[in-house]
């Protein structure tokens, strides 16, 4: 059985349409990592599988089901745009406020969950961000305190929007090669967005490039060439391959960095303003 | 003190309304909603200088607007998020409007110091029993929206996902802070409902780390404001309002010298560092 299933599915925001005609299928247990420019639907595609996002024509699947809010077997990771409120709140006490969050009532945590939850901390090896104050930690830290959350409750489908954003380097590899390997323990397939594809080299089993309402499925070898980029930018573009590294090349200009500094004016939908790297632009860095 | 029937009325009415005042603010502050809070009090005055107009009782036409504004501004949610502007022309509108109400009816002059600044030593016990029920019943709907309003509050996009309706929890929250704003209203006004609903809870949260501790303590501080400041005005004879309002701004101040609690372990560190 497929995690997520596109067929013939168009999806129109406000006149617009984000995605036209998109047919895809992710087998189960893969990493896919999901690229395109700014506003090329990354967000919209996993909001159509989380049932917030109805497309106008074709059918979605997910998990062999139709999408529903609130489906359990989806974990998901949003592009954190809603600045964390400065509580002094302890980063176990974070989690629980989402554990059945949806339900009414009193937010009482019973040990089952607490029990729960430290062990996905410790899987992630988090532990000791359990008592510790969100207004303590670093960007890192709450970026792996989040990705704990999305893993709590056995998800079978992850979906991560821009974990990366606001991390430095270092911690993004971390991020990276955390997902990787939880989730090829436990056979859950990822979506994971982000600006650059060098990070993910190393982690995906293939990528979905999207841009101009398109969507092309494929392995690096398979999508990342250059009419391919060309048809889905619009634009000249040029893939030159270095060193074990990939670089969008337009007229001379690396796209995914110019985007990714860039970013604060593009929206997606239901995206608020969103930051640009922690990289400066004068620092050029590529990891592996 | 406790000889006058006025002063144990006071004590009963402020403090059945500063508990509740303190739990709802607490959320209030979480979600960073105070200035719409502030509005909602000043929405109240037209409809408490309105149903004077017309014959009705004040609290019944503070208790009305404040709800369907309340409710209103819920409806509007992230529209009217951030708005500052937007709602600052409609509390200054319903201001102006309330000012009308009273130029029409003159008589109510008197009251409308009482609405504006309160005036808890005049509560009388038919009023007791209406605070006691409206408080009642504020509890039980938070107690029920709680859980999803917390998650709401505090990961909005995650919550949606996960099937939460956002606009329904910030209506019916809404909503609630409008009853709570109109019991405020009879005890510190309603140009000071900040007092009560916003001070304690925004020194609780400095204080302290975790929700149930948070919520408690801003409900004992609100408690120990209105207490204290009626005691202080009994033997000071300074209004009541000042009094409680004094303690409320020194008890924001004071927890803003003091630190943040903090749980720092050594090691805990050394490894966070390595992440």
């Amino acid at each position: 059985m497929n995690a997520a299933e596109f067929d013939g599915v168009t999806i129109r925001i406000g006149g617009r349409s984000v995605l036209s005609n998109v047919s895809l299928s992710v087998g189960d247990g893969e990493f896919i990592g999901v690229l395109g420019p700014n506003g090329a639907g990354k967000t919209t595609l996993m909001r159509t599988l989380l049932g917030l996002i109805r497309p106008s024509s074709g059918t979605v699947r997910v998990l062999g089901k139709s999408p529903v809010r609130g489906n359990p077997e989806i974990g998901y990771l949003p592009q954190v745009r809603t600045l964390m409120p400065a509580l002094g709140m302890r980063g176990l006490d974070f989690i629980a406020s989402s554990v059945k969050g949806e339900r009414w009532g009193l937010p009482i945590t019973t040990r089952a969950d607490r029990r729960a939850i430290e062990q996905t901390l410790t899987a992630v090896g988090a532990t000791a961000l359990a008592d510790r104050p969100l207004s303590d930690m670093s960007g890192g830290e709450r970026q792996r305190l989040l990705l704990a959350q999305a893993l709590l409750g056995s998800p079978r489908l992850l979906l991560l929007d821009e974990p990366l954003i606001s991390l430095d380097p270092r911690h993004q590899e971390a991020v990276i090669g955390l997902v990787r390997q939880f989730c090829r323990d436990r056979g859950i397939t990822v979506l994971f967005s982000a600006h650059e594809l060098n990070q993910l080299l190393g982690a995906l089993d293939r990528v979905l490039y999207l841009g101009r309402g398109q969507a092309v499925l494929g392995s690096i070898d398979e999508v990342v060439t250059a009419p391919v980029l060309s048809r889905l930018y619009g634009a000249d573009i040029n893939v030159v391959r270095a060193d074990g590294h990939i670089f969008v090349m337009s007229r001379g200009r690396d796209v995914e960095r110019h985007d990714h500094q860039h970013d604060e004016h593009a929206h997606e939908y239901h995206q608020h303003a969103s930051h640009a790297s922690s990289v400066p632009p004068d620092v050029p860095y590529r990891s592996a | 003190m406790f000889e006058y029937d006025f002063m144990i009325n006071a004590f009963s009415a402020s403090g059945i309304v500063a508990v509740v005042s303190g739990i709802v603010g607490y959320f209030l502050v979480v979600r960073g909603q105070t200035f719409a809070g502030h509005a909602l009090s000043h929405i109240g005055f037209a409809g408490a200088t309105g149903a004077g107009l017309i014959g009705l009782s004040p609290l019944w036409g503070l208790v009305g607007f404040t709800v369907v504004a309340g409710l209103g501004m819920g409806l509007l949610g992230e529209r009217l998020s951030g708005r500052d502007v937007a709602i600052g022309v409609v509390l200054s509108l319903a201001l102006g409007f309330g000012l009308l109400f009273l130029h029409y009816y003159t008589s109510f002059a008197t009251q409308a110091t009482a609405v504006l600044f309160g005036n808890v030593l005049a509560v009388d016990h038919p009023t007791i029993v209406i605070l006691a029920c409206l408080s009642a019943m504020i509890l039980l709907a938070l107690s029920i929206l709680m859980r999803p309003l917390l998650f709401a509050s505090l990961q909005p996009e995650l919550a949606e996902a996960k099937g939460v309706l956002l606009r329904c929890i910030s209506m019916a929250f809404l909503a609630v802070v409008g009853l709570a704003v109109a019991a405020c209203a009879q005890i510190v006004g309603v140009l000071m409902v900040f007092t009560l609903m916003v001070g304690p809870p925004a020194a609780a949260q400095r204080v302290v780390t975790g929700l149930w501790n948070g919520l408690a303590l801003a409900a004992i501080l609100a408690l120990a404001y209105v207490w204290l400041g009626l005691t202080v005005a009994f033997y000071t004879d300074w209004p009541v309002s000042f009094c409680i309002a004094l303690l409320s701004g020194c008890g924001y101040l004071l927890s803003l010298a003091a630190p943040r609690q903090q749980i720092r372990v050594e090691g805990v560190m050394q490894e966070a560092h390595e992440l």
